[in-house]
């Protein structure tokens, strides 16, 4: 089979129903432009939702031309699916907008609270794990998911502190909601890994303990270093740096189970230019072929386990 | 109080303690911990306000931007999930922010950088074409009664200070020593397609185009504008109009004869 034309390749997934498993990047408007002049090979671009919840201006004229040529995954900063209080039914109708607008190929949201009130916090915040958190994460994912008619993913959180009325583990809590509403995992490797470290746990048992045969991408991004009054390492997930080698290292275990995934470079703040971004883009894409060639492992063939 | 308004209250007042029932695995003071949640809230809200109002923070330095915003952000928090308008309150606060004071211009300037950022983000509404309006133009008699639909982003700023001056001097336009702050000056705030313009009125010029963006008709704003300055140019006001493209649909007095542009 000949390869595909670079524009008939993303022609197509642009118009494609899934995110494409290449990895993709996510959109920054100081990259708007050459991202129109050099329409880089990327196979898909991720925005924030709630940054095109504007009435007009190049923010939905960029995005608009670029959704003509990429697949786009829409990523929810603020819906604050782990809030005691009901979700804000106006800011659904803002993504179901959204979604009405530019037909993204994902939604995804976090395990998170982000509001109290109607105050904005513009902060991911952690749960307790605990029945009654479990009943109401889920409640609120059914109610996004039929009020947006379509599967969301979830996205696994970086954490600092936990909770002592936690009775589930993250995994378990995880695990437990997506089987309960259907929703898909965005497993952000990143998350895993800054959460694992900052709470002292096995970061790759803790990925072979999420439900990864129901991950519909992968996000990896850079952290800052801290310490904690106690001198241990604390990682911030500071979306600020390069990917770090043990993020590759995880994302690579992960990639053995699941397959190739579409799977983003998350860059928010201290944005490089986009030539820097492009060869995490590579990377990743490096790692995401050799897995189409090597069958996952969670699937692989009797005879593949037999020694040698 | 639910938990999580306790956790709220915790992060916007750091002299409150931690929130109860928090752990970690190592035992160490939770504190340092809770201060990355702190921090991620505050700074981020602060690092908004800095990329809306940066001449604002030129003009007082990083510093004491940063503290004053700090205030602002922990008294008065979001209200919404997007980001955009987060503002639009600052510049009041600036106005009576008390070690502001020595800078009487600081409000001002503020307010013309939010009507940029509210400009950019502003619907889009195509102008009407020209030969529509010169037609209207070329009917005198429906002149007085004429009133304007006028583009979302546009907004015009009267100040007792010399708001575009200290503006444009940080865009390079005009030497900061040259300006003299206390003067007054009015600006024009539109998008035109992508672009943002920042445009110096003649103040009576400034007066009209409010008074039309009001929806006031014609006469009623000429009547204005020449009261605030006797050589007020109705021709010098109607190009700026057409020039910035202000005009997105007119209005006669008339409705039988409503123009459909």
């Amino acid at each position: 089979m000949s390869p595909a034309s670079p524009s008939t390749s993303r022609t197509r997934g642009a118009a494609a129903r899934t995110l494409p498993p290449r990895a993709g990047l996510g959109l920054k408007p100081a990259h708007f432009q050459v991202i129109l002049e050099t329409l880089p090979q990327i196979g898909f671009f991720e925005v924030h939702a709630e940054n095109y919840m504007v009435a007009g201006g190049p923010f939905h004229h960029y995005l608009g031309r670029i959704r003509e040529q990429y697949a786009l995954s829409l990523h929810g900063v603020g819906l604050s699916i782990g809030a005691e209080a009901p979700l804000d039914v106006a800011h659904l109708d803002a993504l179901a907008a959204l979604i009405d607008r530019y037909a993204p190929q994902s939604f995804s949201e976090h395990l998170a609270w982000s509001t109290h009130g109607d105050v904005f916090l513009n902060d991911l915040l952690p749960l307790p794990y605990t029945r009654a958190t479990l009943q109401r994460v889920c409640d609120h994912i059914d109610q996004v998911q039929s009020h947006l008619r379509r599967r969301m993913l979830l996205e696994n959180p970086a954490t600092y502190v936990e909770f002592a009325a936690s009775t589930l583990s993250e995994t378990t809590f995880i695990d437990e909601v997506v089987r309960r509403t259907g929703c898909g995992l965005l497993l952000d490797v990143n998350n895993l890994y800054v959460s694992c470290v900052n709470h002292g746990r096995d970061a790759a048992a803790y990925l072979r303990a999420l439900p990864l045969g129901h991950v519909g991408e992968i996000h990896l991004a850079g952290f800052a270093r801290q310490q904690d009054a106690a001198g241990d390492l604390l990682l911030i997930d500071s979306h600020g740096a390069p990917v770090a080698q043990a993020v590759w290292d995880l994302y690579q275990l992960a990639l053995d189970v699941t397959g190739p995934v579409a799977t983003l470079i998350e860059r928010d703040n201290d944005i490089p230019p986009l030539d820097v971004l492009l060869a995490e883009v590579g990377a990743a894409d490096g790692l995401l072929d050799a897995a189409q060639h090597e069958p996952p492992s969670g699937r692989r063939p009797e005879h593949a386990e037999m020694p040698a | 109080m639910s938990a999580q308004a306790r956790f709220t209250d915790a992060l916007l007042d750091p002299a409150l303690p931690c929130p109860e029932g928090l752990m970690t695995w190592n035992g160490s003071d939770l504190a340092l911990r809770f201060a990355v949640y702190r921090n991620n809230v505050v700074v981020s809200l602060v690092d908004a306000l800095a990329d809306t109002f940066p001449v604002t923070r030129e003009l007082v330095g990083d510093e004491f931007f940063r503290a004053m915003a700090q205030v602002f952000v922990r008294t008065y928090p979001p209200r919404s999930r997007v980001l955009a308008g987060f503002g639009r309150d600052f510049p009041d606060f600036v106005e009576t922010f008390p070690p502001a004071a020595p800078l009487p211009y600081l409000a001002d300037v503020a307010r013309l950088e939010m009507l940029r950022v509210q400009a950019y983000h502003a619907a889009d509404v195509p102008p009407l074409v020209p030969a529509a309006i010169a037609g209207m133009l070329a009917e005198p008699r429906q002149l007085p009664a004429l009133r304007i639909g006028c583009h979302p982003s546009a907004a015009i700023l009267r100040s007792s200070h010399a708001v575009f001056s200290l503006w444009a001097a940080h865009q390079g336009r005009v030497c900061l020593s040259a300006v003299n702050p206390a003067l007054p000056e009015t600006v024009l705030v539109v998008r035109v397609g992508l672009d943002v313009q920042t445009i110096q009125l003649r103040p009576a010029v400034g007066l009209f185009i409010a008074h039309m963006m009001r929806g006031t008709n014609l006469a009623t704003a000429v009547d204005a504008a020449s009261a605030d300055d006797s050589g007020f140019d109705l021709g010098e006001a109607l190009a700026m109009l057409l020039r910035w493209q202000l005009i997105t649909a007119l209005h006669t007095g008339d409705h039988a004869h409503e123009h459909p542009y």
